[in-house]
């Protein structure tokens, strides 16, 4: 193994990656799981956010419907970095005032949370145009028998509309996942250590950009190529009672 | 005047008995009114055939009986139970609305199964969640209407691999599930191809004779004559001609309705 690496010329490469210092193995990972700590976190804030506003969208009132068009369109517009930097320093200028105002002093912000608060907005934008879409691709019908039969509104969300969604859905979430992962990148510019900006450190603190980027590169692909995986079985499950294109019975 | 049926002159008894009475009901879909005052009544075990050109009313009709449909104003008393309305015809009372639409299951031209659940989770949706009738006993009841439709051995298919016929012999299973005191049909076969008409006209049958109250829009005149102990015919909105399936094809009396059934003959 190390006579194979030796000849490789990459044996300084797999020391710098090393899980025990002095390699930065550990803090690649630990920058790793924060990035997925984050992403797991605002993809399931942007799945509830986007679930109210596609209900809002659809059946809310006027102003609700107005207010929703706006947080749509402006987080969509607005490039993700801008719109972080942003949501960061006035979410922790807010903090920070209220805190003053009840007298307490600076709070330290939890970069995680914070993480998931940003880019759970962001997201949530993108997830109430998704499940809208989906909501409306469902047929009328179907949601018509449920109410014809006394199912109470929230029990037809439920049972009915939801899982009758999910296959049109679910492709557009599963992109939005992926984002969701990368979106976690974005996050370095306001100083919080996830898998990018640990990069960063580990490769100007050895100069060994290549290696560390390549690193970097890699995790985010194997995150990538896993959730594929995860995805297509919530795909074929969301697509269960249809019969598929190419006649695979069921 | 257009009240629907002679109701033997109401004496207790014969009120009891009346499963669905409409009265007046009238029904506008922005300028266009579509009913014009509509009243109808059907007692236990009638099975009143509700016919017409495009258009009439028929499914409006049906629609605005379970408030799928608001109507815009008029009367509507389910197995005795005076329908609460707004002024403007929709429901006031939620809970009471739930309550009655599960005692009337409705069979809708294009089956509209949940097509992300078998047919056996079809039939049990709502015995289970709206009525809460214990699981294991919901099963063994559909098990037996699947088997009662003919489709003892689909109950874990998904609907997309049914033929038509199958699939609204599926949704009339699920309406029985409920076990409704009116079954609601609009217009049961008019999306099937002709040769599975058949299939589904003998599961309605069936039920007629063991007397079942039913209202059925249908476009199957031989079908209606047959089972039908009471034929209405609507004409743009309004009750032109009603009476026994006998009178009212046999001996039509409005010219209007003469000319529908020698047009759709
Ligand atoms: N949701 C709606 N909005 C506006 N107009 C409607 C709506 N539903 C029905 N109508 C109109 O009401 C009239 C009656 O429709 P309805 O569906 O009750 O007719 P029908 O007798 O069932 O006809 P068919 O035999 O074609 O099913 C038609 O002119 C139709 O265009
Ligand atoms: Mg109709």
């Amino acid at each position: 193994m190390t006579g194979l690496l030796d000849s490789l010329g990459l044996a300084q490469s797999a020391e710098l990656l090393s899980l025990s210092p002095p390699g930065w193995g550990r803090n690649l990972l630990r920058g790793l799981s924060h990035s997925l700590q984050i992403a797991f976190g605002a993809y399931a804030l942007g799945l509830v956010i986007g679930l109210f506003g596609a209900y809002g969208k659809l059946y809310g009132g006027k102003v609700t419907r107005d207010l929703l068009a706006i947080y749509t369109t402006v987080i969509r517009a607005v490039p993700e970095l801008v719109l972080i930097l942003i949501l960061y320093y006035v979410g922790s200028d807010i903090i920070n005032k209220i805190s003053a105002a009840m007298g307490g002093g600076r709070v330290e912000i939890n970069g995680v949370a914070a993480g998931i608060w940003v880019l759970g907005i962001v997201q949530g934008a993108y997830a109430t145009e998704i499940l809208r879409g989906a909501i409306q691709a469902v047929p009328l019908g179907q949601i018509e028998a449920a109410k014809s039969y006394g199912m109470p509104a929230i029990m037809t969300m439920r049972r009915v509309t939801i899982p009758a969604m999910m296959s049109f859905a679910v492709p557009g979430l599963a992109n939005l996942w992926l984002i969701a992962t990368k979106d976690t990148a974005l996050l370095a510019v306001v100083g919080f250590n996830e898998l990018t900006l640990e990069t960063r450190q580990a490769a100007s603190s050895t100069r060994a950009y290549f290696t560390f980027f390549l690193a970097a590169g890699f995790l985010y692909l194997m995150v990538t190529l896993f959730s594929g995986v995860i995805f297509a079985r919530i795909e074929k499950w969301a697509r269960r009672g249809q019969p598929s294109l190419t006649g695979a019975g069921r | 005047m257009d009240t629907a049926k002679a109701v033997a002159n109401s004496d207790e008894a014969s009120l009891n008995q009346e499963a669905i009475k409409v009265e007046d009901l009238h029904k506008s879909f922005g300028q266009l009114e579509v009913l014009k005052g509509v009243s109808l009544t059907a007692c236990k075990g009638d099975v009143v055939a509700i016919i017409g050109g495009s258009g009439s009313g028929k499914s409006t009709m049906l629609r605005c009986i379970n408030f799928l449909e608001t109507p815009s104003s008029g009367k509507i008393t389910i197995g005795g139970e005076l329908v609460e309305m707004h002024a403007d015809g929709s429901p006031s009372n939620r809970r009471q609305i739930e309550r009655i639409r599960t005692r009337l299951a409705m069979v809708f031209q294009q089956f509209n199964l949940w097509t992300h659940r078998s047919l056996l989770e079809n039939v049990i949706e709502v015995p289970v969640h709206v009525l809460k009738v214990p699981k294991s006993q919901a099963i063994v009841r559909a098990h037996e209407l699947l088997e009662r439709v003919g489709l003892g051995d689909k109950a874990d298919t998904y609907p997309a691999y049914l033929s038509g016929g199958q699939q609204q012999r599926a949704a009339i299973a699920r309406a029985l599930a409920v076990d409704p005191s009116v079954m609601l049909f609009d217009e049961p076969t008019s999306a099937l191809d002709p040769e599975l008409v058949g299939e589904v006209l003998t599961v309605i049958r069936d039920l007629a004779a063991e007397g079942r109250t039913m209202l059925l829009v249908t476009h199957e005149m031989k079908f209606a004559r047959e089972v039908a102990n009471h034929v209405v015919y609507l004409y743009e909105g309004r009750i032109e001609e009603q009476g026994p399936p006998a009178e009212v094809f046999g001996n039509p009396k409005s010219d209007r309705l003469k000319q529908f059934l020698s047009s759709v003959a």
